[in-house]
């Protein structure tokens, strides 16, 4: 049977099918200002047997279809098992939240934590960060990796830092030290909430934000710990919702 | 309801502020409690009392006052409502439940306030909560430091602030403290009221107030039944009311409701399905109109079976032993059972905790949430060793932090499904 789940993030919506225990498919578009709408696109065409929805448009889901719902907490923590069977901690960083979740041996939940309710540390504060910057996502990387050395920011409120990045760069601090600054901001953030819940152990990354190669290298530095990000680490909710699917059948 | 507009003018309320409010309340009212599912029939005495919440309830104040009685308005369980009654006065909780005027409420205390003491200055300063309005004297206490520091902006607004000290250990010298505040508000009660309180007159007020938390604790002791005959919602507006009503009716609404749930215990039916996730709620009161964390749950797949809260089992637990035949032995036996109440103010305060696990266990709970109000320092302050006391025992607990603003709805909503999915292991 072909099981499926959509994660409609506050950036991205995703698509992933499973046949017989494998990744037949997997989509991702940016989300529009109406949600329901760009999750339609993606699933026109596709065929599977049953369905799941998670992230923090699921509940759109009701109604238009009827679907089982999963919160994306749940969702990371069945879909990281499935890139990683022995994963025990699982950071990500998606467009507007940042989750922690630690799993036990049998791969249930047995703690999380999630950022508080602003944007502060997530993927969407480094796109502002690029913004005021002058960079696209991928140079704010690279640039950050290149920098000589880092600037210290200390707001991490998205509309704070980004008058903090505009005054730093006005005192002539290089953009790409500014950059490597934000980077370390971000992922030392993200470090501690991780190890509220999860003091040791190789550390699963997923999200968007995983997809940037130096919080990637700043994180490992960081925590001490190995990290591994699955081949795309976006769809991680997504086929958790589709393994749920598949267990609700 | 009826046109009340002429009191209310009379106490001096806003009239425009107090319609606006009056309409959320009754929409949320409608949207988060009349839409619930097999709801007792002896909710609708409650259902009645909301809707009359400041229209019947305070013309009764009204009425009382012009016989003579006092009306007195406090935001705390230290409060005791038994040396109320024994002046023949009228107990009433304050507004302090809804975010309303908060700019108001800025100008006066700093931003980083909790909501709480926010919204009761909000109330004040935009002059819609009519039990302020009619309370002869308005009684604070120095249980946080954000409330004892903003006793002192209150002072001037209202008629009489009457402010009582409390201890913060449970030591010797901390009871000595209680009972000798307890001597001077009954002193102030006297004064205010122009009746002595005899031993008569205590008793039977130590009597009424005792039945009305039985009839609470036997509310308690029914939900503890899977399926739960009630939902946390109900129960939770029930102790709302509380601090509102008349002890006397209040009693027998809620007794009359419990023999309704007995019989739904009975029969094994009940307000959700049998083997619903069953969480506790712990930490701060939810003040009337309130409702945002328990409604989140409770449409997350879960329902409430306890508060470990003022509102709820702090308030409720502990009945008086009033068996002495002195006026001192009863202010004895009184502060005996004020001081048992487990407030986060109190250091160390090591028995919250372990009747959290007692309630997890009588009442067949698999989850603790535990709710703090943002810039709430005491439940804030042990709400991360709760949490580890409580995981450690077993009992997965989830930490919550917010206020009354709905922007943190989805979040939160989020975060609480996940928590139900965890003990559902998914």
């Amino acid at each position: 049977m072909k099981s499926a789940g959509i994660d409609i993030g506050s950036r991205t919506v995703k698509l992933a099918v499973l046949e017989n225990g494998k990744l037949a498919w997997s989509a991702k578009r940016v989300t529009s200002y109406n949600p329901l709408e760009t999750a339609r696109e993606l699933m026109d065409g596709v065929a599977f047997d049953a369905i799941t929805a998670t992230g923090y448009g699921r509940h759109l889901m009701k109604g238009h279809l009827d679907c089982p719902v999963i919160s994306e907490i749940t969702a990371f923590a069945r879909g990281a098992r499935f890139f990683a069977a022995d994963c025990g901690a699982i950071l990500d960083i998606g467009g507007q939240d940042t989750k922690a979740i630690a799993l036990d041996r049998e791969g249930a939940m047995s703690k999380f934590e999630m950022n508080d309710k602003c944007a502060a540390g997530t993927g969407r504060f480094l796109e502002v960060m690029a913004t005021a910057l002058g960079f696209t996502l991928e140079e704010f990387s690279q640039a950050a990796l290149a920098a000589g050395k880092a600037v210290k920011i200390n707001s991490m409120c998205t509309v704070f830092a980004e008058s903090e990045v505009v005054s730093l760069t006005s005192q002539g601090a290089l953009r790409e030290d500014v950059a490597m600054g934000i980077h370390k901001a971000i992922v030392s953030r993200s470090a501690s909430l991780l190890r509220r819940v999860s003091p040791q152990g190789p550390v699963f990354f997923a999200g968007g934000v995983a997809l940037n190669a130096c919080v990637r290298k700043l994180l490992e530095a960081e925590t001490g710990r190995p990290v591994f990000v699955p081949p795309d680490p976006q769809i991680v909710g997504a086929v958790g919702a589709a393994l749920i699917s598949h267990f609700f059948r | 309801m009826a046109d009340y507009t002429k009191m209310w003018t009379e106490l001096g309320l806003d009239l425009a502020g107090h319609d606006a409010l009056l309409g959320v309340l009754g929409g949320a009212y409608t949207d988060i409690f009349l839409s619930q599912k097999n709801r007792p029939e002896g909710m609708k005495y409650f259902d009645f009392v909301m809707s009359e919440v400041h229209g019947l309830r305070i013309q009764e104040l009204m009425d009382a006052k012009a016989q003579g009685r006092k009306v007195i308005g406090s935001y705390c369980v230290f409060v005791p409502e038994e040396l109320i009654l024994a002046v023949d006065g009228v107990s009433v909780g304050l507004c302090a439940g809804a975010e309303f005027n908060s700019e108001g409420a800025e100008t006066v205390l700093p931003r980083n306030t909790c909501a709480l003491i926010k919204s009761a200055f909000g109330f004040k300063l935009g002059r819609v909560c009519p039990y302020l309005e009619a309370s002869n004297v308005v009684v604070g206490e120095n249980t946080c430091d954000g409330k004892k520091k903003s006793y002192e902006m209150l002072a001037p607004m209202v008629k009489d602030l009457y402010v009582m000290d409390m201890p913060q250990m449970k030591s010797a010298s901390g009871r000595t403290l209680l009972k000798e505040e307890y001597k001077r508000f009954a002193a102030k009660l006297e004064a205010v009221s122009g009746k002595k309180i005899t031993i008569e007159s205590l008793k039977k007020g130590i009597d009424t107030v005792n039945a009305k938390r039985a009839a609470v604790k036997r509310l308690t002791a029914l939900r503890a039944a899977d399926p739960a005959p009630i939902s946390g919602l109900d129960a939770l507006l029930i102790n709302q009311v509380f601090f509102y009503d008349d002890p006397v009716r209040f009693t027998a609404s809620v007794n009359t409701l419990c023999d309704e749930l007995e019989e739904r215990v009975k029969k094994r039916t009940g307000v959700f399905a049998a083997k619903t996730p069953r969480l506790l709620i712990s930490g701060c009161p939810m003040a009337v109109p309130n409702w945002k964390l328990p409604m989140l749950i409770e449409s997350s797949g879960a329902v409430i079976v306890g508060e470990e809260s003022c509102v709820g089992e702090r308030g409720a637990r502990w009945i008086t032993d009033a068996k002495s035949q002195t006026m001192d032995g009863l202010l004895d036996q009184l502060t005996d059972r004020y001081f048992n109440i487990d407030c986060a103010i109190f250091t160390p305060n090591p028995s919250r905790v372990a009747y959290v696990k007692d309630m997890a266990k009588k009442l067949g709970a698999t989850g603790v949430i535990h709710y703090s109000l943002q810039f709430c320092q005491p439940y804030i302050m042990e709400s991360g060793p709760v949490e580890n006391d409580l995981e450690k025992s077993g009992i997965p607990t989830l930490r919550l932090e917010t206020d009354y603003s709905q922007e943190d709805a989805g979040q939160l909503k989020t975060r609480i499904e996940a928590f139900v999915e965890r003990l559902q292991k998914k």
